[in-house]
């Protein structure tokens, strides 16, 4: 029977956030590539929370806009309401989360998807991998077509031998019915890699008009609304938004919940898989903080032109009649009806740690993966993998290097450095707290740090790379512009220190010095700074904040310097770890599997500790010693 | 790191007593077999791990020597390794003659240091443990000897691994709260965080506090004895380095060339400058110059004033008190077994009137040998405040430690002027890592890109 046989030069299994990274970023790098889906429906689908963004998470988006990536383009062409989170804490926490209208957000990026030069989107399900002497030839799908290419993309989230579960129900499928892809994990097994299990979960969708909302706390959008993408002007977005609404969950809530955990499949031992902590179900988070009283559920909705609504804080895979009962003790949620049932979902994915941190396999060339299969969680995380996934695939088949950003220069290199050299236990979610050099790592500046890498890669334009270098200088000269202007003790000046409750001046100061004190600004100063030039808001923005938090930017990068020097100890590949006698076995084991790069990424290998990289260093150093004598 | 080392591991100077051969490796117990033979006949290699056995030591048939040979097997010793410790009858030439046999059995002689090196690469102890080992192989007199055991012991350790945990869990927390906001409230969290840093501060700079008794412990206090022609100098001089623990060794200064003489009185090293001058020519102040004289006296932190009370004070005697002012001085009252002249009112009101301050004066006899315990004791008064209780504290001998230390405070406080700026918690991590991070460098718990280097410069200083 003849097969259909056809050459691409990038194939991507899967069209999720990952996979529609990778696949725009491969094609518009002038990849010949073919994207897989089960579903055309389905490509970009947002089958848990609503929204993109969030803590960390708007950071993610941000710096895959940098590059030249979609996500942030189709936020800000499908949000429903937009909010900057953590306004009260430092610039480094300030996250921007939108509401997507769900259904929008994936007819939009199947719109840009089909509409690209170089792509092909096709339903089949891939079920095999071509792999001859540990290179990737390309893929076979279930009707035993073959696709050969230079590179592949594994990107199937949560579909390989997907299992939908909730109470004692389970469904062989995907999320919201999909197939299930249940061929793939067996290929991968007999290419050697490790495949691993883990679950999540998400809450129910209820009917907009069983809810009663005087009983919540509306949540509104911000009044100005910010873009993701550096290249949507602010004005273009400015919109009439959607509410979202705020209540909570009670001790009748929670005493449902512990009486019926027998009949949780979670703790009754029917699901394997290992669930996040950091997103964790309503039953989760019952027995683990058991002290509190209440619990936060945010009532949001799924798009304008659907009444479903998503109960974010209350996923579970408690059985129906339990779902039921818990929701219906929630102030507005009395009377609710549940248009679809909350559950579990368990998947095949593997451990990263079999990834280059180019996201490339160790054991197959050109094989590369990218998101929710490789043990991370989240639509943001996703997207990050997925662009340096389809980067890094184009630049192996151009024969160029990999493009690897690095834990000081981005979240997606913290993002990605963690994945690849911490061994994970539970799906990997985005979070400030795992950014060593967050005060860098803005979301505010994500343009300024990463446009260059999206531009040497061939995927920002060179009129946008010029946008950053104008920005970058305006910012420079404005900042040594108000290093040297001295503001005098004028009756103005002292009127505004007043005003702004800030101790007036005995001598002259510069504004530089000024702008450094809590309660006052670069943008308070202006009444008493007549030279300045008119510069927007993104400018001021930058100039307010490199001034005000000087020393600590000054202090984080000597950190980066210090973190730089270890990452620059390259450990050639050929070390035979086993033969280091100080290394405790289980350090020797762990990096002889690891097999690091660097004495900066021996030093976060799980199981390595301090002591093991002082013998490490001084084992090379005694090899460089005895090499020198030689 | 196969072979197998040995080396004499008590010192080599202790007199009489106790030598110990110690030696390590996976044929630490061969080659003690084929040296040692018990006199219940059974091989070493039969034995179980911490036992002792008594025997001889031979070699060529011949006895050496009688010995202990404790055997101790790995992991279970200080080295990781297989170790064993013939405990000899002491005296250098039978301790020589039992590691010569030791090593014609297949050992190494091991570098200086190696032992610790090899605990420290086996993960037995950790880097502090291990600098702390480097200073007690150094340690020029008891108290810092002491000092060093209390280090190697993990108190320094201890302290620091307790100030960390402390350091980390507000940063867990801080960081926790800002992930998690729902479950985990930072509000008035800074008071509580204020506190802690607050006390931080205080256990770091009490630490640091001891940094200076430590150096003064390891390394002595620069002295400079002056006195006026025949005022006893040279006798005093005499009398220290006559003590029976006194260390008397001629360093030349390698900065002022200037002779300097190491005595030991009572536990604390004094480093007697130009002492050269005082043997040879009994200068007087006028001789040597005054110019001379006010280097050493700047240099010095401690000034020994010896007056001669068979005389009555003069010119000369008044110029050397000029050079007091604002030292730590002790005046010596000498020759307090001739018939006093000098009126020591007299002598503590020119002091008072000259240098400006208040001195202890203490009766000596140079050729009687008598007031060394009162000088001793008033050592101690001006440099430890009375307590130099080495075994209850903890000194920071290495000067690494103290730069670590002092890094660690300056990020403290800047964590404290961060909280009264007002600065969100986000900011207050950075300064609260930093110090974290600075402290696990004195303990080896953070990476530090260049410890390699420092290992071994330590290691290969030829201790």
């Amino acid at each position: 029977m003849p097969n259909i046989c056809e050459t691409y030069d990038v194939v991507v299994v899967g069209a999720g956030h990952a996979g529609c990274e990778a696949a725009l970023a491969a094609a518009r790098l002038g990849m010949e590539t073919i994207c897989f889906t089960v579903s055309c429906e389905s490509i970009a689908m947002m089958p848990c929370n609503p929204n993109i963004g969030g803590s960390s998470k708007g950071h993610l988006v941000r710096e895959v806009d940098a590059l030249g990536g979609e996500m942030g383009k189709n936020i800000d062409a499908t949000f429903i309401q937009s909010k900057m989170l953590n306004r009260s804490k430092g610039p480094a926490v300030h996250s921007l989360r939108a509401q997507a209208d769900k259904s929008e957000y994936s007819r939009r990026m199947r719109k840009v998807l089909e509409n690209t030069e170089h792509l092909l989107v096709r339903q089949a399900e891939v079920t095999e991998l071509i792999v001859a002497d540990g290179r990737i030839q390309g893929v076979k799908t279930l009707s035993g077509a073959v696709y050969y290419a230079r590179a592949v993309v594994l990107c199937t989230g949560v579909y390989l031998k997907a299992k939908c579960i909730h109470g004692d129900v389970s469904y062989e499928t995907g999320p919201n019915g999909l197939q299930a892809a249940n061929h793939l994990t067996k290929s991968l097994i007999e290419n050697g890699i490790e495949v691993r299990r883990f679950k999540t979960g998400t809450p129910a969708r209820v009917d907009k008009r069983s809810i009663d909302f005087d009983k919540m706390t509306e949540q509104f959008g911000d009044e100005h609304i910010v873009p993701f993408s550096f290249s949507t002007d602010p004005e273009s977005i400015q919109k009439d938004q959607v509410s979202c609404w705020l209540t909570y969950t009670n001790e009748e809530t929670h005493r449902i919940i512990r009486e019926n955990l027998d009949r949780s499949p979670l703790y009754a031992g029917v699901i394997h898989g290992t669930g996040p902590r950091y997103c964790p179900s309503i039953e989760d988070k019952v027995v683990r903080f058991a002290d509190k009283d209440r619990h936060q559920v945010f009532v949001e909705p799924e798009g304008l032109y659907t009444n479903e609504m998503y109960l974010g804080g209350m996923s579970s895979s408690m059985p129906e009649d339990v779902q039921f009962a818990m929701y219906r003790t929630v102030p507005g949620l009395e009377n609710v009806k549940i248009v679809r049932n909350a559950y579990a979902i368990e998947y095949d994915c593997i451990s990263a740690v079999q990834l280059r941190p180019s996201l490339e396999f160790k054991k197959i060339a050109g094989l590369f993966a990218a998101g929710q299969f490789n043990g991370s969680s989240g639509y943001e995380e996703a997207a990050a993998q997925g662009i340096i996934a389809g980067i890094n695939a184009a630049r192996l088949v151009q024969g160029k290097e990999p493009l690897v950003l690095d834990r000081s220069e981005a979240y997606i290199g913290v993002l990605i450095d963690d994945l690849v050299t911490k061994e994970s236990f539970e799906p990997y979610r985005m979070m400030t707290s795992r950014a060593e050099y967050r005060l860098l790592l803005r979301q505010d500046n994500a343009d300024l740090r990463l446009t260059k890498y999206g531009y040497e890669a061939g995927l920002v334009s060179e009129a946008r790379m010029n946008e950053v270098r104008r920005k970058e200088q305006q910012i420079r000269e404005e900042i040594e512009r108000v290093k040297t202007v001295n503001i005098g003790t004028g009756s103005s000046v002292q009127e505004l220190m007043r005003r702004y409750g800030s101790a007036e001046l005995v001598t002259g100061a510069t504004l530089a010095e000024l702008v450094k004190r809590p309660e006052l600004s670069y943008e308070a100063l202006e009444p008493v700074d007549p030279e300045r030039p008119q510069l927007r808001a993104d400018v001021a923005e930058q100039v307010n904040i490199n001034l005000k938090y000087e020393g600590y930017i000054e202090r984080q990068i000597r950190q980066v310097e210090h973190f730089k020097k270890l990452e620059s100890k390259l450990i050639p590949e050929e070390l035979d770890y086993m033969k280091i006698s100080g290394l405790r076995k289980e350090a020797m084991q762990k990096l002889d599997k690891f097999k690091p790069g660097s004495i900066g990424q021996a030093s976060r290998v799980s199981g390595v500790s301090p002591a093991d990289i002082s013998v490490l260093m001084v084992y090379m150093e005694q090899l460089k010693n005895s090499r020198r004598q030689e | 790191m196969e072979d197998t080392i040995a080396a004499i591991s008590t010192g080599m100077t202790s007199p009489g007593g106790i030598s110990i051969i110690r030696i390590s490796g996976s044929q630490a117990v061969f080659v003690a077999d084929s040296v040692f033979q018990a006199k219940k006949k059974h091989r070493l290699s039969s034995v179980p791990s911490h036992t002792v056995h008594y025997g001889t030591v031979c070699r060529d048939g011949q006895v050496i020597d009688e010995a202990l040979a404790v055997v101790m097997r790995a992991p279970n010793s200080y080295t990781r390794e297989d170790v064993v410790e013939i405990n000899c009858h002491g005296g250098m030439f039978v301790t020589k003659k039992v590691l010569e046999a030791v090593l014609s059995a297949g050992a190494r002689l091991a570098e200086p240091g190696e032992f610790t090196k090899r605990a420290f690469l086996n993960g037995r102890i950790d880097l502090s443990q291990a600098e702390a080992v480097m200073d007690l192989i150094q340690a020029k007199n008891d108290y810092a000897l002491k000092a060093s055991i209390s280090q190697l012991s993990g108190r320094l350790s201890e302290k620091i691994r307790e100030i960390r945990i402390c350091l980390l869990d507000h940063v867990a927390y801080i960081e926790a709260a800002l992930d998690d906001p729902e479950h985990i409230s930072l509000e008035n969290y800074v008071h509580k965080l204020e506190a802690d840093v607050d006390n931080i501060v205080n256990n770091v700079h009490n630490l640091l506090k001891n940094v200076e008794n430590g150096r003064i412990m390891r390394e002595g206090i620069r002295t400079v004895i002056l006195g006026k022609t025949n005022a006893g100098k040279s006798s005093l001089l005499n009398m220290l380095a006559g003590q029976e623990r006194a260390i008397v060794t001629d360093v030349e200064g390698t900065t002022r060339d200037v002779l300097e003489e190491q005595v030991n009185l009572g536990g604390v090293t004094l480093r007697l400058m130009d002492t050269a001058g005082i043997r040879n020519t009994e200068d007087s102040v006028e001789k040597i110059g005054v110019e001379r004289a006010k280097k050493y006296a700047q240099d010095a932190e401690l000034i020994i004033f010896v007056a001669d009370s068979s005389r009555p004070l003069d010119n000369d005697d008044y110029a050397v008190m000029e050079l007091l002012a604002g030292k730590k001085v002790i005046v010596l009252f000498n020759k307090s077994d001739l018939k006093t002249v000098a009126d020591r009112n007299v002598l503590a009101e020119k002091i008072r009137q000259i240098a400006g301050q208040e001195c202890r004066i203490i009766d000596i006899s140079a050729k009687k040998q008598t007031g060394l315990d009162a000088l001793q004791e008033n050592i101690n008064d001006l440099f430890f405040d009375g307590e130099i209780s080495a075994d209850e504290e903890i000194y920071i001998t290495d000067l690494r430690h103290k730069e670590l230390l002092q890094e660690a405070l300056d990020s403290l406080n800047l964590v404290k002027d961060g909280i009264s700026c007002g600065m969100s918690e986000d900011f207050l991590t950075i300064d609260l890592m930093a110090a974290y991070e600075k402290l696990g460098f004195i303990i080896g718990e953070s990476v530090e890109e260049d410890l390699a280097d420092q290992i071994f410069s330590k290691f290969c200083m030829g201790k």
